[in-house]
C-alpha cells in the first residue's frame, strides 16, 4: 500500500459516528408526524387453515380505531421472483404468524385492544412442515401454483408441487466422473432458519393521499428503490407516485431488502383516509411473522481419486422456503454457480430446489445462500479428507480454483480474480495447522475435561443479482468547495458512505472532511440504485462515485483551460487546485468553478458544478437453464477461516480461541471498517454455528419467538482471539482494485467450527447448530 | 394537537389505561422534571413520547436487548421494565445527557475512535451500560466490561471494538482525573 494514496486505505472513523454516540441520529423507529395513527396486526395461530369468517364489527366500533383491513380489502399479490404472497391471508392461512388483518388507531394500545376483539373463524387443515412432505406433495401450499406468474427463464417453479423453483448445473460427464473415482462420499448436511435479529426492528410510516395516488414511505429498508418496485407493481401504479425515505435503519442483514411492512400500513393510511400510520414489528413478529434466513439440507455425493482429485461431484441443494419465495428461489439459485465453492470440478450434476412448506417464510440473509452451502461444501471437503487419508488443507490446495480454472458456470479464473489459496495458506500458517489430531492424542486430551481442536474452511461469494444491475452517484460541489455525493444505496452501519468519501476524495484530492455522502436516501431524490445487498456498494457505488468525480474533474479542467488559456493537456489537479503543469503559478482553486467560473471582468462560463458517474455490470449474462453455463458473478470475493476451539467434554459448551480468518479484498479502503464487518460477521457465523436456529412443534407453530429463547451471541459469546488478514490481490475493475467483503466474514464460520469440532474430539456434526447439548449427546454416545 | 387526545403530544405511542394519573418528579439529565403520568406507562415511554429524548431506543420491550438501558439512580437499567411512576425521586441519565456541555465525552469520543458502533441503535444503550460500569468501577478487567455489558445486544459490531472503547475510555478518564 504504502504511499500510494491520500484516503484509500486511512482507517477513518464513519462520518455519522458523532450522531449516533449522541442519541441524535433518527431512525424511523423515532419518527412521528401530526396525526399519526398506530398500527397493529392480528396473525394466524395455525400453520394451514381455512379462514371461514372473519368479525371485524366489535374492532371497528372500539373508540379510536381508525381503520380495520382483511385479506379481502388487500387483493394484491406481491413477490420479487415469484408473485406469490397476499398482503394479507385471503381464504387461507399458510404459515403460523401470518397477518390475518391490521388495525390502525390513536395509539398502539387500542389498536393492540382492537386487534383483540377481532373474531376468526378457522378450519384447521394438515400442514405441510418439512422438505420431505414438501416433496411428495400430496398437499400444496400454493394450490394456484401452475398460475402463479413469476421471473420467466430465470426460476423454474414446477407445476402441482410445492417447488417454487427448480434450478441447475450440469457440467461434463457426472457419470464418467464417478466411474474415474477411487471413492464415492456420500453426506447429507443441514441447517435451520434463524433470524436477522436486527436491534431496530421492521418499521414503516405510511401517508397515502387520500385524492390521488401518491404515496409517502418512511421506512427502515435497505432496498427502497427495489421496495418502490414491489409496492407500485402491486397497487399498480406509477413508480413515480411512491416516495420513500429511509431515514437511518437500525441494521439490516438482509432482512430488510423487499417489500414488508410497507404494503400494509400504505393500505391502513388508505383506510384512514390518509392520515400517516406507523407500523413497528414487535420482537414476535420479527422472528414469527417477518421473513428468516431460508432452511436447508444438502445431499451431497463426491468422486475422488486417491491422490484427492474430484472427478465428480452430484448434489441436491434443498431449500425449505416456507410459506412464500421471496428473496428464497434467488438464494437458491446462487447455489447454481457457487454451489461447489472455490474448486475447479469438472463434472457436475447440481440440483437446487426451493421448496413450500406451512412455515415463516424465508428471504435474503447477509451471505445469501453461502454460509448454507458452504456449511456442506467445506464439511465435505474434510469428511473426504479423512475417508481418503489426506490432509484436508492438501485435498482444498489439490482442487482450488487458481488462474485458468473455470467455474462451476464456465467463468475463467484470472490472476485479478483473486486467490482463495493465498487466503487459505495465510490462515493454515495463523492457527499453525499441521493436520488432524491422532486418536492417541485426542484421548489424551479426554481425560483433562477439555479437548482442544483446529478447523478451517474456505469460502467464496460474488453478488446474486440481475446481469443487468446497476447504480449511480451525483456529486456537487459547493461554494465552499465541499463535496456532496448522492447515491440511492443505504449506510445501515457496514460504512459505505464513509468508503464512498474516501473514493471521491481519492480522485478529486481534497480533504476527507470536505466530502459528504447524503444521509436519508429519498427515492424521489437520490439516484437509482438496484438493492443495498450482495457486497456490491464499495464495488458497485464505488465505481460509480469513482466515475463521478473522475468527470467533476474534467468539467473543471475543461473550464480550466479557457481561463489559463491553454491545452486541457496542459493542467494537472492537486489538493484542490487545477493547475498548469509547468507554469505552476497558473492555477485556480475548486471552489471557484462551484458556480461557474467567473472572469476578472465579470464574464461567466461554465455554471454550477454537478457530474454524475453511473456503473452498470457489464459482461454478465442469464444462464442457461438446463446447464447453468453463462456469466453469473461480477467479482468473487474469496477468503478463509482457520478456528482453534476446546470443548468442555462434560458440558459440550464450545470455547472459541481464536479465529484467523483471510480475505482477497483487492484493496482495503479503510481499515477500521473492515474490521468492523469482519468482527461483527464472525459472531453472527459463530451465532449460527452453534447458538441460533427456529424450533417448530409438530403444528408448525414456532416455539421460539424471542430474544430468551432464540439467543443472539453476547458480548460474553465473542472468541479469545481474532486476526483479520487482508490480502490485496487487485480486481482490475474495481475502484482502486477492491471488491466488497460485507457478507463473506460470516460464510464458513459454522464449517470451520464443525471441521474444529472433528479435529478435538473425532466426531462429525451435520447438523447445526453445534449447541452444547447436542456436542455433549453425541460425546457420549461416542463413548458407548 | 392530535384530535383525539387532550395532550399535546401528537399521540406519540401515547398509553392511556384510563386509570388516574400519578405525579412523577425526577431528574432527567440534570434537569427538574414535573409530570403526571399513566401509573402503567413505562420509563421508556416517559422518556420518549412526554419528554421527547429519543436516544433511549426500543429493541424488544421485555428487557432482553438492553437498547433501552439508561442510568437510573447510579444504576444501569433496561427503561422499557420500569414504570414511570417508579422513577419518582430519582436521578437519571441518558445518551443526551453524556456530554458535557457542546463537547462530547471521553467515553463517546472511544466509541467513535475504535468504531465501537455501525447501525448505532444500540448504542445509546451499550454506552449508558459501559458509563454505569465506569462510574462505580474506574478501572474495570475484560471480564467486568463484559459483565457489564452482558445485557446489551450489537448485531454489528462482534463487541471486540466496544470493549476496546470502553477499555481505553477508562483509562483516559483516570489520565484525566489525575491531572
Amino acid at each position: 500500500m504504502g504511499n500510494k494514496y491520500k484516503h484509500i486505505g486511512k482507517p477513518y472513523n464513519r462520518k455519522e459516528a458523532k450522531e449516533k454516540v449522541t442519541g441524535q441520529a433518527v431512525y424511523t423507529h423515532d419518527l412521528g408526524l401530526p396525526g399519526m395513527l398506530y398500527a397493529r396486526c392480528l396473525h394466524s395461530p395455525h400453520a394451514r387453515a381455512k379462514i371461514l369468517s372473519i368479525d371485524t364489527s366489535k374492532a371497528k366500533a372500539l373508540p379510536g380505531v381508525k381503520a380495520v383491513i382483511i385479506g379481502e380489502d388487500a387483493p394484491y399479490l406481491v413477490g420479487l421472483y415469484m408473485i406469490d404472497k397476499r398482503v394479507i391471508a385471503y381464504g387461507e392461512t399458510r404459515y403460523q404468524g401470518e397477518v390475518i388483518a391490521a388495525v390502525a388507531a390513536i395509539d398502539e394500545e387500542t389498536a393492540e385492544r382492537a386487534v383483540s376483539l377481532i373474531d376468526v373463524e378457522y378450519e384447521i387443515l394438515p400442514a405441510v412442515l418439512t422438505i420431505d412432505e414438501s416433496e411428495k406433495g400430496e398437499i400444496l401450499v400454493h394450490e394456484d401454483i401452475n398460475e402463479l406468474d413469476h421471473m420467466k427463464g430465470i426460476f423454474f417453479p414446477q407445476s402441482d408441487s410445492n417447488i417454487a423453483s427448480w434450478n441447475r448445473a450440469k457440467k461434463g460427464d457426472v457419470n464418467k466422473g464417478f466411474e474415474e473415482a477411487d471413492y464415492i462420499i456420500k453426506n447429507e448436511i443441514s441447517l435451520p432458519p434463524v433470524a436477522h435479529a436486527p436491534i431496530e426492528t421492521h418499521v414503516s410510516v405510511a401517508q397515502a393521499d387520500p385524492y390521488s395516488n401518491k404515496i409517502k414511505l418512511w421506512s427502515s429498508v435497505q432496498s427502497p428503490f427495489a421496495t418502490r418496485q414491489m409496492l407500485a407493481s402491486a397497487l399498480g401504479i406509477p413508480k413515480s407516485d411512491v416516495e420513500i425515505i429511509v431515514p437511518y435503519v437500525g441494521g439490516g442483514f438482509g432482512g430488510k431488502a423487499g417489500l414488508h411492512l410497507e404494503l400494509l400500513v400504505v393500505l391502513l393510511s388508505r383506510a384512514a383516509r390518509g392520515r400517516p400510520v406507523k407500523l413497528r414489528a414487535t420482537r414476535e413478529e420479527e422472528f414469527n411473522q417477518l421473513p428468516s434466513r431460508t432452511s436447508m439440507r444438502g445431499r451431497i455425493k463426491t468422486g475422488v481419486k486417491k491422490e484427492g482429485t474430484i472427478t465428480a461431484v452430484e448434489v441436491y441443494y434443498d431449500w425449505d422456503s416456507g410459506a412464500y419465495a421471496d428473496y428464497a428461489v434467488n438464494v437458491g439459485k446462487t447455489a447454481v454457480y457457487s454451489g461447489v465453492g472455490c474448486y475447479a470440478v469438472d463434472n457436475l450434476e447440481l440440483h437446487s430446489r426451493t421448496f413450500y412448506t406451512n412455515k415463516v417464510f424465508s428471504t435474503a440473509y447477509r451471505g445469501f445462500g453461502h454460509l448454507e452451502t458452504h456449511w456442506v461444501i467445506e464439511r465435505q471437503m474434510d469428511l473426504i479428507a479423512q475417508e481418503i487419508g489426506m490432509d484436508p488443507y492438501e485435498l482444498r490446495m489439490k482442487n482450488i480454483l487458481k488462474p485458468g480454472s473455470r467455474t462451476i458456470s464456465g467463468e475463467l479464473m484470472y490472476e485479478s480474480s483473486g486467490s482463495p489459496s493465498d487466503c487459505l495458506n495465510a490462515v493454515i500458517k495463523e492457527i499453525g495447522w499441521t493436520g488432524y489430531q491422532s486418536d492417541k492424542e485426542r484421548q489424551a486430551q479426554l481425560k483433562s475435561g477439555k479437548v482442544r481442536g483446529k478447523g478451517f474452511a474456505s469460502l467464496q461469494k460474488a453478488p446474486a443479482m440481475p446481469s443487468y444491475t446497476s447504480t449511480a452517484a451525483i456529486l456537487q460541489m459547493d461554494e465552499d468547495g465541499h463535496v456532496k455525493v448522492m447515491i440511492g444505496a443505504i449506510d445501515m452501519g457496514q460504512g459505505a458512505n464513509t468508503v464512498l468519501a474516501q473514493i471521491a476524495a481519492e480522485v478529486l484530492d481534497i480533504p476527507i472532511e470536505n466530502v459528504d455522502v447524503e444521509w436519508d436516501v429519498n427515492t424521489s431524490k437520490h439516484p437509482y440504485d438496484w438493492n443495498t445487498v450482495a457486497s456490491k456498494c464499495t464495488f458497485m457505488s464505488g465505481n460509480a462515485v469513482k466515475n463521478a468525480a473522475e468527470n467533476m474533474l474534467k468539467q473543471m479542467k475543461e473550464i480550466a483551460s479557457h481561463a489559463l488559456r491553454c491545452h486541457v493537456n496542459q493542467l494537472a489537479h492537486r489538493d484542490g487546485y487545477i493547475y498548469h503543469v509547468h507554469h505552476k503559478h497558473k492555477y485556480i482553486p475548486y471552489e471557484k468553478f462551484s458556480r461557474g467560473y467567473v472572469y476578472e471582468n465579470g464574464n461567466g462560463i461554465g455554471g454550477p458544478l454537478i457530474s454524475h458517474g453511473v456503473y452498470m455490470a457489464d459482461n454478465l449474462t442469464n444462464l442457461t437453464p438446463d446447464t447453468g453455463q453463462g456469466m453469473p458473478a461480477l467479482v468473487w470475493t474469496f477468503g478463509a477461516h482457520g478456528v482453534e476451539l476446546e470443548v468442555d467434554v462434560e458440558t459440550g459448551d464450545i470455547n472459541i480461541l481464536k479465529v484467523a480468518s483471510a480475505f482477497d479484498v483487492g484493496q482495503v479502503i479503510n481499515k477500521k471498517l473492515i474490521d468492523g464487518q469482519v468482527l461483527g460477521g464472525i459472531l453472527q457465523g459463530i451465532g449460527s454455528a452453534i447458538l441460533e436456529g427456529y424450533k417448530f412443534n409438530h403444528e408448525g407453530k414456532l416455539l421460539n419467538p424471542s430474544f430468551t429463547d432464540n439467543k443472539i451471541p453476547t458480548i460474553k459469546d465473542i472468541p479469545k482471539e481474532i486476526v483479520p488478514i487482508y490480502i490485496e490481490n487487485p480486481q482490475t475493475n474495481g475502484p482502486f482494485g477492491a471488491r466488497g467483503v460485507g457478507e463473506h466474514p460470516m460464510i464458513s464460520i459454522p464449517s470451520a467450527i464443525g471441521n474444529a469440532l472433528y479435529d478435538a474430539l473425532g466426531i462429525n456434526f451435520y447438523e447445526l447448530p453445534l449447541t452444547p447439548e447436542k456436542v455433549a449427546l453425541a460425546i457420549a454416545k461416542n463413548k458407548n | 394537537m392530535c384530535e383525539n387526545h387532550n395532550s399535546n403530544n401528537n399521540c406519540f405511542e401515547y398509553v392511556d389505561s384510563g386509570m388516574p394519573k400519578v405525579a412523577l418528579k425526577c431528574i432527567v439529565n440534570g434537569e427538574k422534571i414535573h409530570a403526571m403520568v399513566d401509573p402503567t406507562m413505562t420509563l421508556l415511554n416517559f422518556l420518549r413520547n412526554d419528554l421527547r429524548l429519543f436516544g433511549a431506543k426500543e429493541g424488544c420491550g421485555e428487557g432482553e436487548c438492553g437498547a433501552c438501558t439508561i442510568i437510573m439512580n447510579g444504576e444501569a437499567v433496561n427503561s422499557c421494565l420500569v414504570l414511570a411512576a417508579e422513577a419518582n425521586d430519582a436521578d437519571i441519565l441518558t445518551v443526551e445527557g453524556l456530554a458535557e456541555g457542546n463537547k462530547i465525552s471521553i467515553l463517546q469520543e472511544e466509541f467513535i475512535e475504535k468504531d465501537a458502533l455501525q447501525c448505532g441503535f444500540c448504542t445509546p444503550g451499550m454506552l449508558m451500560s459501559a458509563r454505569a460500569l465506569l462510574n462505580r468501577q474506574p478501572n474495570p478487567t475484560i471480564e467486568e466490561v463484559k459483565e457489564a455489558l452482558a445485557g446489551n445486544f450489537c448485531r454489528c459490531t462482534g463487541y471486540i471494538p466496544i470493549i476496546d472503547a470502553v477499555m481505553s475510555a477508562a483509562e483516559r478518564e483516570r489520565k484525566e482525573l489525575d491531572k
